[in-house]
């Protein structure tokens, strides 16, 4: 296990220099620098900033001086978003918001649709099912940023339940953009658990369990359940990702002063340090979120067991 | 000899989209203490639905008794409730199923799986079911039994894992066990290992075996008495040594002429002709007279009645009635009914 997991770390690297690099000449390919916009600037001027940032510099220069700062952790300076400040220090001063409100989101979402999608296979073709069903089918093909507007209009304006939008009033500001965000895995989690579950049911463990004399909730949670859980795991990393790319929307639509807000912003005014960087840190999210999604494969499933083939 | 289970005129239904399908047309049997009953016949007669009704295993939406009682312990399984139906699994009546690459849960490890209908049915402690489980497992042959009581059913061979689910089975000294098709996924060695290992344990804890099968090698390796079914109803029961050297029925004829044998001198294997009635609409009379060669009149219009050829044997035939003309069964049943004292070929030794 050990042993798979260093080569996991090893390949993460790998993965995040390509990406590193591919971002980085993707990025000089764009027309426009982050100087360019700034029209009040005299030539002079602007090459003093040009060189400032390193800019002047040849691109292969300038592509291994960034990628040296990267190894030591160092992701540059912001160029125009945030003039001068540390890019780290934007990125993890910007994090809070967006972790809290992605993980009640998915919390909630995985959740409520595993309990949705379990109670429909029970109830097979009742109206529990296709009510089920119909909620699922609203969450997938809904845009969260319009689920976003839906809220704001109803719980926030209509009702005045919880704050439209602005990060002011701690957790009730989050609950908002936390059900918008967790629209997508509860609809998803619904249809995987109730396809699998009642696959599962099916079969003849469940079959050979109902005649040592289990009772209906024992076959579901003791027998059913766990089974049911693998293909959910599978898209567990897709799930992920609709979350950070939900965020980078439900961010702007709540005014949430997060890193998705933020990503968008510095993409706006061609902020290349930031825009970099938050890439980056989606990325090790990314990978970090798929190697545990490929590590809970094993503790649910023995037969999955990551121990080099034999087991 | 005391009757451990009496199924009395049961009839079941399977409500589909295409409508009534009638499973099972009124069975009779009773099972005796000790004793192994097989059920025979095509895939589609009914053996597997008649032993999971008497379990209740059948999809309560879909599956509907319709008539008759499937008597036990002095009461009437077909009308206990889900709970108490729970308290007869696996204690008084446990099964084994055809596959055992798919009937052990792949993320339970054995050993809870063996323990679960022991602390279910029996009030004992965790520690204490583990050992009986560890016991139960060399019972059944498994090496190093401490070792693999941790293990997952994927590291088990298919004789394994059936060696598994029967220790399941008898973890609580059923009084009855079923087991349908318990050989028919594993390969011929394994198959007379698992054989041998069943009437062995029956032996030894007293159970009676209902045994469904369509292999007649295997029926007469392992039952005292049996049923063959087709379309629905028992066609004909006896002790095996009247179903294979007396047999009466038109369709057990066809059974045994297409069981290959040693001294088989045609080249071509026998195969009955035609396909299982339809169920959905079954035939008015006898259901197996369309493929027989020996059909009556009377068979495609009234359903024959069981005629006694002696204290355990009967069958449902028109051929048995007195004023039916006398026909020559298929020389390959004649060649055994000439080994059974009593059968009208009969000439002389002994079966």
């Amino acid at each position: 296990m050990a042993k798979y997991i260093g080569k996991r770390l090893i390949y993460m690297v790998i993965t995040l220099a390509l990406i590193a690099t591919f971002t980085f000449f993707l990025m000089k390919i764009l027309p426009g620098s982050p100087v360019a916009s700034a029209d009040k600037l005299s030539p002079e001027q602007r090459a003093v900033v040009e060189a400032r940032y390193g800019l002047n510099e040849p691109l292969p220069v300038q592509y291994f001086n960034y990628m040296f700062g990267l190894v030591q952790g160092d992701l540059g300076i912001s160029i125009n978003q945030f003039k001068g400040a540390e890019v780290t220090d934007v990125i993890l001063s910007r994090m809070g918001p967006s972790a809290q409100i992605g993980f009640q989101g998915m919390v909630l979402g995985t959740v409520l649709g595993i309990l949705l999608g379990m109670i429909a296979a029970l109830r097979q073709n009742t109206w529990v099912d296709y009510t089920s069903t119909f909620v699922a089918i609203v969450g997938i093909s809904i845009p969260s940023f319009v689920f976003a507007s839906l809220l704001q209009y109803w719980f926030g304006l209509k009702w005045e339940l919880f704050p439209v939008a602005l990060w002011k009033d701690g957790f009730m500001s989050s609950v908002l953009p936390s059900i918008a965000l967790a629209m997508f895995p509860l609809a998803t989690a619904a249809r995987f658990i109730r396809t699998e579950m009642i696959e599962v049911l099916g079969s003849d463990y469940i079959t050979l369990a109902k005649a040592k004399g289990a009772s209906g909730s024992e076959i579901a949670f003791k027998h059913a359940f766990r089974n049911a859980l693998i293909p959910l795991v599978t898209v567990l990393g897709p799930m992920a990702v609709s979350i950070l790319t939900g965020s980078l929307v439900v961010e702007q639509i709540f005014a949430i002063p997060g890193i998705g807000e933020q990503f968008v912003k510095s993409i706006m005014v061609n902020d290349f340090s930031i825009i970099m960087g938050t890439t980056i840190f989606f990325s090790v999210f990314l990978i970090v979120i798929i190697l545990l999604v490929d590590i809970l494969y094993g503790v649910i499933d023995p037969r999955i067991r990551l121990s080099g083939g034999k087991s | 000899m005391e009757k451990i289970l009496q199924v009395k005129d049961l009839e079941l239904s399977f409500n589909t989209q295409g409508g009534e399908v009638k499973a099972i047309r009124g069975v009779n049997f009773d099972l005796y203490k000790g004793e192994t009953l097989a059920i025979v016949g095509e895939s589609g007669s009914g053996k597997s639905v008649t032993t999971k009704s008497i379990m209740r295993l059948l999809p309560e939406s879909s599956a509907e008794f319709k008539s008759g009682e499937i008597l036990f312990g002095g009461r009437d399984l077909t009308k206990l409730s889900d709970k108490e139906m729970q308290k007869i699994r696996g204690k008084e009546i446990s099964m084994i199923f055809q596959d055992p690459m798919t009937s052990l849960n792949p993320t339970m490890p054995i050993g809870r799986q063996l323990t679960e209908p022991l602390l279910k049915h029996q009030k004992i402690s965790t520690s204490e079911a583990k050992k009986v489980a560890i016991d139960l497992l060399r019972l059944v042959g498994m090496p190093k039994p401490e070792l693999r009581m941790k293990q997952y059913p994927h590291q088990f061979s298919g004789g394994q894992r059936q060696r598994i689910v029967i220790a399941i089975s008898l973890a609580c000294n059923p009084k009855i066990l079923i087991a349908d098709e318990p050989t028919t996924a594993l390969d011929v060695t394994i198959q007379a290992q698992i054989l041998e290992l069943m009437k062995d344990l029956q032996k030894k804890i007293d159970t009676s075996i209902i045994f469904i099968t369509h292999d007649l090698g295997v029926v007469a390796n392992v039952a005292d008495r049996v049923a063959v079914m087709y379309g629905g109803k028992i066609v004909e029961i006896g002790t095996v040594d009247e179903i294979f050297y007396n047999p009466q029925h038109p369709y057990t004829w066809g059974l045994l002429s297409s069981m290959p044998s040693l001294d088989t001198e045609d080249a071509k294997l026998y195969a009955i002709p035609g396909t299982p009635p339809d169920l959905l609409d079954p035939p008015k009379g006898d259901a197996f007279a369309l493929r027989s060669e020996y059909a009556l009149k009377i068979d495609m219009e009234q359903n024959p009645p069981f005629f006694k050829i002696s204290d355990t044997h009967s069958a449902a035939t028109w051929l048995l009635h007195p004023d039916a003309p006398q026909v020559e069964p298929p020389l390959t049943v004649i060649e055994r009914m000439k080994k059974f004292p009593g059968s009208r070929y009969y000439e002389g030794g002994a079966v």
